[in-house]
């Protein structure tokens, strides 16, 4: 949302500015060159009435011969040529360049946004950094290619304009000249003003994106409830919300622009009547009044346009900070400074003491993870239990390193994961996680999205097996087989389909530590037996920590473990903790509860209050 | 028949001839149908433009006028009054050149703003319109580069062109007007620089073409592919894809980067390339006018006076090369915008619906047939009737088609024969207000919107109080959980809800639907991610939501269709109907099943074996 970015809006124009030099470092020579060429073009633009003049004073005299008209003409040609050639030419020399840059820094951004965290990315919409990858990117480049050269091109016009004009009256220069302290002034207002709105769209038109894409990703919550029309609503007032700030960034430019050109004007014109007092008092000949307001004509130019290129330089200046904010963004899941390498991971788990809380967490409400101690020996497949909202996914997330523990350690064979790379440790991790995230790939694509190098077997070997174990055979049926393409996130699948698919993706990682969040929940009973089945035998060797809401999940680990306000308050097995937990009964034995389908062996552990198992299996530590 | 037809083949970059001038055809359909509503805006800021202009013209007159009159009558004797209209004339002139120009510059803005606002919410309401069977393979990440670069693309066009073009014309035009008026001979030497300029703009406009419409395609690749990353940043982070994606993307980027070097380098030949002709004539009227001076056919300060008006003639050409290269960018994004919105949904709106205001929830599916797009029938036949005020369960294997059954009732896709009716009325005759009232379906995927609690289950009725809002929330027992929130109900849950854990999604999707409270309510695996507790006490509130008594004017309650793959589910419903490949294969009450010893009796069998 829009407060995750607000920004702190306090850099001024040259550090902003300044923070491209890096960048523009290596393409300065040919920014020069541009800027040469640009100049050379004006040089030149200016010279050809010098030729006419010539031309006017000698060749076209009465009486003298053709040959002089040919050289003119001949001349004004060739600079003629030579203008267009320079244009040609500052376009050569800084386009490719800047398009290097834009794209050098679209590329390193989007390698920055793929390396910050996920907390990151929980906080941050899509659509507002796609805005920052695409739309501020673009501007940035034309300004480096365009408004910044302009500017400078402008700025050396008038300036060599105004001094022209000083000589030639100092008194109508001075007139002119004090035009300039209220221009100033009004500038150094402009410039915050103008900074602030051109944020604000930027921000406006980013947060729109996001808007569209929550729209499209959730179009089906919204035609299930025919909300379309208060989407739409709300859509609009946000779009006219944008329309607002454009149009007074637009009127703030204007203002700006009004009193820029109006201000010489005013000059001029009350230089225009000193003028021609001065004149008649003898004190400026007529050639220099002429010559003062015709160099006057030539300055008007540049100077009307340094309105619009203000603005698309603070605008470049929004831009560069919208795109520094991010990438100042501290990436705080890192790999380590001299990594531990672990070849071929065992795939022991121990949680030693782990806390986490979320970043945003009020300070007085306890972590959601408070300590948790827990072993999975390698090989073992674990269970984790717990009530809706209670941790699990927060706990398995740590395991990948999706987050970082607040305190404590999180060992996998002994070493703390933070001591290895994330791609080794995610090399050793696979995850299944609850909501399926697909892409919109074909079958064979997304089940081999993280496939390991398996000797003597081809990725169709992999594919196969990796369906063929998560009951996910149906691919082959596909329209397409598995090359079918399967939609964004994968919605034109069925839902257990959909988690098949996710599943047979984390199993074909054949990775050394497999996490899975509910990886069932979407399977009916017979399907989901079979999965069951296919999965015990397949997990035999690999470590599985597994989230259960159901009895029948469950049954497919070797043991249990009790999530409970933040802590695991048991380990065991299903039936030891049946018989001894309440709290265990409570979550997971529905039956219970419901009289005509009670189980009647169930009876026999209610009421027994056994000792709770805290951390078991410390003994597999070595 | 054009094979570019909406958004069929909107990456095709070469298009034939015909296909070509059908998409230009379309895009500038668009922008005309965009200009209209905003016409009269669009006449003033125009004449905005030409008075500025012509304020403009006005001042270098005025100081010809003081040298030449003023002067002369200030020497000859103090006579001050022409100077003082010269000085009086300058400073208005000025005045209302700057003002004119403020005022335009702001006119423009609004212009172009109303037409952006249009165009988006047109955009927008349109892919709202669109069936899923659309959405499924157009990806999110087209739609929002529609929105977001294409009109980008506009906005340029719009924010400069309007004032490049206008004052452009205007200046042109009566430089040649005066061009003519001093010497009809330069004035056609003037027009022919127009037929190299013709040629080469012929020129300028097909390379360009080619070059824009890659360059849409091309970065909406690139769009694409980032928001794809952005949206499963999770999955991309386990599965170690950073290195692959991010040479995928070098490899969009430095694509995206040739196209926009290949139009940007059209245009670097195309602006040279008319200064230079501009040049090139400016010089053959030296030439010509040079040998006529010499012949006596022509004035020395004539010959001077041409060569400037020349030259000014030509001045706002790279103004005009400019527009133009905006006017082919927009146009190219204007081609895939009107694409967008060319695309019928499958599902329509009827023209003459049959009014329901209050629906009973009686369902009949007659003969039905339906599959997915061009694909296999995934409903080969279909005879059901549900009565008003029945709950019913419906069980059977994954993929066996139950969603589709549920996605067919709340109109999301329209069946493909057969009838399908709600209180005897053909789904298809309802307007989609009296449908979404009386069908409400919570689906497989809980989906939330960033915003608060309050704001996600406001979503089922948007009319509701904080009270009915926070009463729909105890009864699927999500209250206490989002109390324990730091904000309570005025939580943002973050994008897609990553704040809040799956199974508290599940619940406040739930407690939508109770607040939205239709008539037929249908629940696609509603509670799979919940807790046993939890779900018992969604089943709870639901059983008393779904009993009689409640329903609105002593109606027989709700129907419910409750799709789920836990069985516990099945123990309110009155009826259970067993899917299998499409069809239903048992249809009776949970006991009458379980008694007869079919799949259903099995499936019960194995579901009640798996829970201890
Ligand atoms: N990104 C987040 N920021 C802050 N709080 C969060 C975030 N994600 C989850 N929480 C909170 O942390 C708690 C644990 O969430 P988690 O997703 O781990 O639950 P869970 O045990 O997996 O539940 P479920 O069974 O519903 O999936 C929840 O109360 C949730 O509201
Ligand atoms: N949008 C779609 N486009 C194409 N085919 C689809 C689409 N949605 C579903 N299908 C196919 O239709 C069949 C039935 O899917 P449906 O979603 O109705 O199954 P289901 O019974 O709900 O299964 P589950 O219990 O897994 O949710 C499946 O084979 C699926 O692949
Ligand atoms: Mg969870
Ligand atoms: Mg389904």
């Amino acid at each position: 949302m829009a407060d995750a970015h607000t920004s702190k809006d306090n850099s001024t124009l040259f550090t902003s500015l300044g923070r491209l030099a890096p960048q523009l470092k290596p393409i300065i020579w040919p920014l020069i060159w541009g800027l040469l060429s640009a100049l050379a073009a004006s040089v030149v633009a200016l010279v050809v009435p010098q030729v006419y003049r010539v031309l006017v004073n000698t060749a076209l005299q009465p009486g003298n011969g053709t040959k002089g008209l040919w050289t003119g003409a001949a001349v004004v040609l060739g600079l003629g040529i030579l203008e267009a050639g320079l244009i040609a030419l500052r376009r050569q020399f800084v386009i490719v360049p800047a398009t290097t840059v834009e794209t050098r820094m679209r590329t390193s951004f989007y390698r920055h946004l793929q390396s910050l965290a996920v907390e990151f990315h929980d906080r941050w919409g899509s659509g507002q950094l796609l805005s920052r990858a695409m739309s501020d990117l673009n501007f940035m480049r034309r300004w480096m290619a365009f408004g910044a050269i302009m500017l400078v091109v402008t700025t050396l016009t008038v300036v060599i304009g105004v001094s022209l004009m000083f000589s030639m009256s100092w008194q109508l220069g001075l007139i002119f000249l004090a035009a300039a302290v209220p221009i100033a002034i009004f500038g150094f207002r402009f410039r915050l003003s103008y900074g602030r709105v051109s944020r604000k769209s930027q921000d406006q038109a980013g947060d729109l994106a996001t808007a569209v894409e929550e729209s499209v990703h959730g179009i089906r919550v919204l035609k299930a409830f025919g909300r379309g029309p208060e989407a739409l609503d709300s859509f609009a007032g946000q779009a006219q919300e944008l329309q607002a700030t454009e149009i007074h960034k637009a009127k703030s430019l204007a203002v700006f622009s009004l009193v820029v050109t109006l201000l010489p004007e005013l000059a001029l014109g009350s230089g225009l009547v000193d003028g021609i007092l001065l004149v008649s008092a003898g004190k400026l000949d007529v050639g220099a009044l002429v010559a003062f307001f015709a160099t006057a004509a030539v300055v008007a130019g540049p100077v009307e346009s340094m309105g619009p290129l203000m603005a698309m330089t603070l605008t470049a200046k929004t831009a560069i900070d919208r795109h520094f904010e991010v990438m100042d963004a501290v990436n705080t899941v890192t790999d380590p400074a001299s990594p531990v390498a672990l070849d071929s991971a065992r795939g022991e788990l121990e949680f030693r003491g782990v806390h986490f809380r979320y970043p945003d967490t009020p300070a007085a409400t306890r972590d959601v993870l408070d300590g948790i101690n827990l072993t999975l020996r390698a090989g073992e497949t674990m269970a984790l239990v717990g009530v809706t909202g209670c941790g699990k996914s927060t706990l398995l997330s740590l395991v990948p390193r999706l987050f970082d523990v607040t305190a404590g350690t999180l060992m996998l064979d002994g070493v703390d994961v933070r001591q290895l790379t994330l791609s080794a440790l995610r090399t050793h991790v696979a995850v299944a996680f609850e909501d399926t995230t697909l892409f919109s790939n074909s079958v064979r694509d997304n089940v081999l999205l993280g496939a390991a190098e398996q000797p003597g077997l081809s990725p169709e070997d992999v594919l196969e097996q990796a369906l063929e174990v998560a009951q996910a055979s149906f691919a082959y049926t596909l329209p397409q087989g598995v090359d079918t393409l399967i939609g964004e996130e994968g919605l034109s699948l069925s839902g257990g389909q959909r988690q098949r698919i996710a599943l047979a993706r984390a199993i074909a990682a054949r990775p050394a530590v497999l996490v899975l969040d509910d990886p069932l929940s979407a399977l009916d009973v017979n399907t989901e037996e079979r999965v069951t089945e296919r999965l015990r035998s397949v997990l035999e060797s690999t470590t599985t920590l597994i989230v259960a809401h159901r009895p029948s999940t469950v049954s497919l680990a070797d043991r249990v473990a009790l999530l409970q306000d933040g802590r695991i308050t048991a380990v065991g097995t299903h039936s030891e903790l049946l018989a001894a937990n309440s709290h265990y009964r409570y979550v997971l034995a529905s039956l219970t509860e419901e009289p005509r389908d009670l189980d009647s062996h169930l009876e026999t552990g209610l009421g027994e209050e056994l000792a709770e198992e805290l951390g078991a299996g410390k003994e597999a530590g070595a | 028949m054009s094979t570019t037809t909406g958004t069929a083949n909107e990456d095709r970059v070469e298009l034939s001839k015909a296909d070509s001038k059908a998409v230009r055809q379309r895009s500038v359909r668009l922008l005309r149908t965009l200009l209209r509503p905003v016409r009269r805006r669009f006449i003033i800021t125009v004449v905005l433009v030409v008075l500025s202009q012509a304020a403009k013209v006005s001042g270098p007159l005025l100081i010809a006028y003081g040298i030449d009159s003023a002067l002369p009558a200030v020497r000859s004797g103090g006579n001050l009054l022409p100077l003082l209209v010269t000085g009086g004339g300058y400073l208005l002139a000025a005045v209302a050149s700057s003002w004119l120009t403020a005022t335009y510059l702001t006119a423009t803005a609004r212009l172009s703003q109303a037409m952006l606002l249009d165009l988006r919410i047109q955009v927008f309401r349109h892919t709202q319109r669109l069936s899923l069977e659309f959405h499924e393979t157009y990806t999110s990440g087209r739609i929002i580069s529609r929105q977001t670069s294409d009109l980008e693309a506009l906005r340029e066009l719009l924010d400069s062109g309007i004032a490049d073009l206008a004052s452009g014309i205007i200046f042109m035009v009566l430089t040649a007007v005066s061009i003519f008026s001093l010497d009809w001979i330069t004035g056609l030497l003037v027009l022919a620089a127009a037929v190299p300029m013709y040629f080469l703009s012929r020129w300028y406009q097909r390379r360009s073409q080619a070059a824009y419409r890659s360059s849409r395609v091309v970065s909406a690749r690139l769009i694409v592919h980032f928001i794809e990353t952005m949206t499963g940043i999770r999955a991309v982070k386990a599965y170690r894809r950073e290195k692959d994606n991010a040479a995928t993307y070098d490899e969009l980027a430095e694509d995206y980067r040739r196209v926009t070097v290949r139009s940007i380098n059209l245009n670097g030949i195309f602006q040279p390339g008319l200064v230079l002709i501009g040049n090139v004539a400016v010089a053959v009227v030296l030439l010509v006018g040079g040998f006529r001076v010499l012949d006596h056919g022509l004035a020395v300060g004539a010959l001077l006076a041409l060569l400037l008006a020349t030259k000014r003639f030509f001045q706002p050409i790279s103004q005009m090369a400019m527009f133009y290269n905006s006017f082919q960018s927009a146009q190219a994004a204007l081609e895939k915008v009107s694409g967008l919105l060319e695309e019928v949904p499958t599902v329509l709106p009827p023209r003459t619906p049959v009014p329901l205001p209050r629906a009973q929830g009686h369902i009949r599916f007659a003969g039905v047939e339906f599959g997915y797009g061009s694909g296999p029938a995934v409903l080969p036949r279909l005879d059901l009737d549900i009565p008003a005020g029945q709950t019913v369960a419906v069980v059977g294997a994954t993929g066996a088609g139950k969603s589709t059954l549920a996605k067919l009732i709340a109109r999301f896709y329209d069946v493909t024969a057969g009838s399908l009716t709600l209180d005897g009325v053909e789904l298809r005759q309802l307007s989609i207000a009296d449908l979404r009232r009386a069908v409400v379906m919570v689906t497989q995927e809980a989906f939330l919107f960033s915003g608060t609690v309050a704001e996600n289950i406001a979503l089922g009725n948007p009319a509701a109080s904080r009270a009915e809002i926070e009463a729909a929330a105890r009864e699927v027992g999500a209250d206490g959980f989002i109390r324990a929130l730091p904000d309570g109900y005025d939580t943002d849950v973050n994008k897609r809800g990553g704040r809040v854990s799956a199974g508290q999604r599940q619940l406040i999707s739930f407690a939508r639907a109770f607040l939205a409270n239709p008539a037929v309510l249908i629940l696609d695996e509603a509670t799979s991610s919940l807790d046993i507790p939890s779900e018992r006490m969604v089943q709870d509130g639901l059983h008393q939501l779904l009993g009689g008594g409640s329903g609105p004017g002593g109606a027989p309650g709700r129907t419910a269709l409750i799709i789920a793959h836990r069985l516990s589910t099945v123990a309110i419903a009155d009826r259970v109907l067993v899917v299998h490949d499409g069809r239903i294969v048992e249809d009776g009450s949970p006991a009458e099943l379980i008694s007869g010893g079919g799949r259903f009796a099995a499936l019960h069998g194995a579901w009640r074996d798996s829970l201890v």
